[in-house]
């Protein structure tokens, strides 16, 4: 049954898109440890964590497009489930450094004994267990936005109060883990990982695993979410993006779906943070800052909202374009460059490049018979 | 005045007793009674903000009454339950704007529609069965759709739309159903295919109709309400309700 929930429905660009991704986790991977250095064919580690990250932000565009591109609930705040998944992340690298941190404190992270703590808050306990941490990676988003979403939906607050309230909770998220006594290590965050399941994770060997990871994982979300909109629950989440209070004289509890969507995708951006933190090697409160949820909202409109491969498509294009930007002397320039392309994509390619494309190519074939349908000329 | 006489509310379908709203001060219903018997179809006519669509909006849990009774089925109290519960005990409606889901094929559509548990698991393991299948089909053939099912809705002309929305309602089979102006924007010819199709449907169901076109009523030839400012200004046969000086003088006109 769960292959054919998978499974079923999945179209040549679904297909075209897992293909990609798993040649990428594959041969990327490789590229990078079996050949040498002096080849044009290497990868170097350091652009293959980037792209690590890249498919990482690919990852939590296709959790936001799952409730915004589907279910039309526009939410500000995903960064929040993100950065939620790289912290209970972060604090299991943080319990791996052991006594090897600056002050050789075996149990206490630096910034606590520098805080003069003297022993582990409960809620950092149970992290020392990679398992343990991974089940937090999905429990913590999703718990969140279950409760979030549990209240928002029930008392049917829709559209921009709702986008308001997103984004108030991840500002909200923000202001709290810049205090010290949070217990997140505040400002500074948590940085300075040593391993990752015994292995060192600055090491190549390491670097090369987390980015085949991180392409499963994609696959893998990929697969779930287009599972859940393919199947009739998928159609009835549609029904509630175009006429919701009509889905709700069919006697569908709209609360209920929009409950089960936006807590899947919660996880999912938790699952992406998780694979983001040991790549880039530190979490802090920025992650929580309400442009980065705005930025995951652009990516999914300039990929193409309503499809998935669109959405992780734009995520990937966007900030590839981010990095040739900022790294030369148009840096300083780049907001008013995503300004610009949200305004130019909203105006001119509302479906996004993905849809563009589609409905281009489909221009192209469709008309072609008609010339041909002519007298041709004599020659 | 138009109380309703007593063991009307064991028997009936539907039983408003006293039922008043107001929005802001303004009372869009004021003590209106009405019953349904089981099987009936009933027309619903009355000029602008007689309440026609609010009585509506209360019968389907979109508007809370301020005061009176709502039962269905002679147990169910109304007022309680939310629109998803109103809609699985039964009762189905047509909006005055036809409401089909753009995105979503004819066929879809319908499925959506289609009787079955409404719950996040069940429709997420979905799979439509055989007799499910038969049932969509036959209705795709009533409402003259069947060629279309691969069609976005939203490609639909208005009068393929209502038909579309009647056909969404057959889908649920629900015990009672709400239409709201099921022939507004048609042409003659649609409307009297309307006419039909509602005839058809009341067979097996009982239906409340709410309409403006008189000649659509005459073609029903049921029972009509006539409300007013939000309660019952005459009820009975069409011809003795247009004899009515009263519903001449607010309604008919001249």
């Amino acid at each position: 049954m769960i292959t054919r929930f998978l499974l079923s429905n999945m179209d040549k660009r679904g297909y075209a898109f897992l293909a990609i991704v798993a040649a990428i986790g594959l041969l990327v991977p490789l590229a990078n440890l079996l050949i040498p250095a002096g080849s044009p064919f290497h990868v170097s580690t350091a652009t293959m964590s980037l792209w690590g990250k890249y498919l990482c932000y690919a990852l939590l565009a296709i959790s936001l497009d799952l409730v915004w591109g589907y279910c039309g609930i526009l939410s500000l705040g995903h960064g929040a489930f993100f950065a939620l998944g790289g912290y209970a992340m972060g604090m299991y690298l943080m319990r791996q450094i052991g006594s090897r941190g600056v002050y050789g404190n075996p149990v206490l992270p630096d910034f606590m004994v520098f805080l003069n703590w003297g022993e582990l808050p409960w809620y950092w306990w149970g992290f020392s267990s990679f398992p343990f941490a991974m089940l937090m990676v999905l429990l913590v988003p999703g718990l969140l936005a279950f409760v979030f979403g549990w209240f928002a939906f029930r008392s049917r607050v829709t559209g921009v109060y709702l986008s308001i309230i997103t984004q108030a909770l991840t500002y909200a998220l923000l202001l709290a883990f810049f205090r010290n006594d949070m217990g997140f290590g505040g400002n500074n965050g948590l940085t300075d990982f040593k391993d990752i399941l015994g292995f060192n994770v600055q090491a190549q060997g390491t670097r090369a695993a987390l980015f085949a990871m991180t392409c499963t994982m994609l696959i893998a979300s990929f697969l779930i979410a287009r599972g859940i909109v393919t199947s009739k629950l998928g159609k009835v989440v549609i029904a509630i993006r175009d006429a919701e209070s009509r889905t709700r004289f069919l006697g569908y509890r709209v609360d209920r779906f929009k409950l089960f969507v936006f807590t899947v995708s919660a996880c999912m951006a938790g699952v992406a943070g998780a694979l983001y933190v040991p790549q880039v090697g530190i979490i802090n409160p920025s992650e929580f800052a309400p442009a980065n949820s705005i930025e995951t909202v652009i990516w999914v409109a300039v990929g193409g909202r309503g499809s998935l491969v669109g959405a992780a498509l734009g995520a990937v294009v966007v900030n590839w374009a981010k990095t040739m930007f900022t790294s030369g002397f148009m840096a300083p320039y780049w907001l008013f460059a995503l300004g610009a392309l949200f305004v130019f994509v909203t105006l001119f390619m509302p479906k996004g490049i993905l849809g563009t494309a589609q409905g281009w190519w489909e221009g192209r074939k469709r008309p072609a018979p008609v010339p041909a349908a002519e007298p041709a000329p004599a020659e | 005045m138009n109380a309703p006489t007593p063991g009307a509310l064991t028997s009936s379908l539907l039983y408003l007793d006293g039922v008043s709203v107001s929005f802001d001060g303004f009372k869009a219903i004021r003590g209106l009674s009405l019953t349904i018997e089981p099987g009936e179809m009933r027309a619903i006519i009355g000029p602008n903000g007689a309440g026609k669509t609010t009585m509506m909006d209360i019968i389907t849990g979109k508007t809370r009454p301020d005061e009176g009774t709502v039962m269905f089925g002679g147990s169910v109290d109304l007022t309680r339950l939310d629109e998803a519960a109103i809609a699985n005990l039964g009762i189905g409606r047509k909006f005055q704007k036809p409401t089909v889901f753009d995105f979503h094929t004819i066929e879809d559509n319908i499925l959506l529609a289609l009787k079955s548990k409404r719950t996040v698991l069940k429709t997420l393991f979905w799979q439509t069965e055989g007799p499910q299948q038969k049932r969509i089909d036959e209705i795709l053939a009533i409402i003259k759709l069947a060629d279309k099912r691969e069609k976005l809705a939203g490609s639909l002309s208005h009068g393929q739309k209502q038909w579309l929305e009647i056909g969404m309602l057959l889908a649920q089979d629900p015990k009672l159903l709400l239409v709201d102006e099921p022939a507004a924007g048609m042409t003659d010819g649609e409307t009297a295919q309307t006419a039909v199709l509602l005839k058809e449907i009341a067979r097996d169901h009982s239906v409340i109709v709410v309409e403006h076109d008189m000649g659509f009523i005459r073609e029903l030839g049921v029972k009509v309400t006539v409300l007013h400012e939000g309660s019952v200004l005459a009820e009975g046969p069409l011809d003795q309700v247009s004899a009515n000086e009263r519903v001449v003088e607010v309604y008919l006109g001249r």
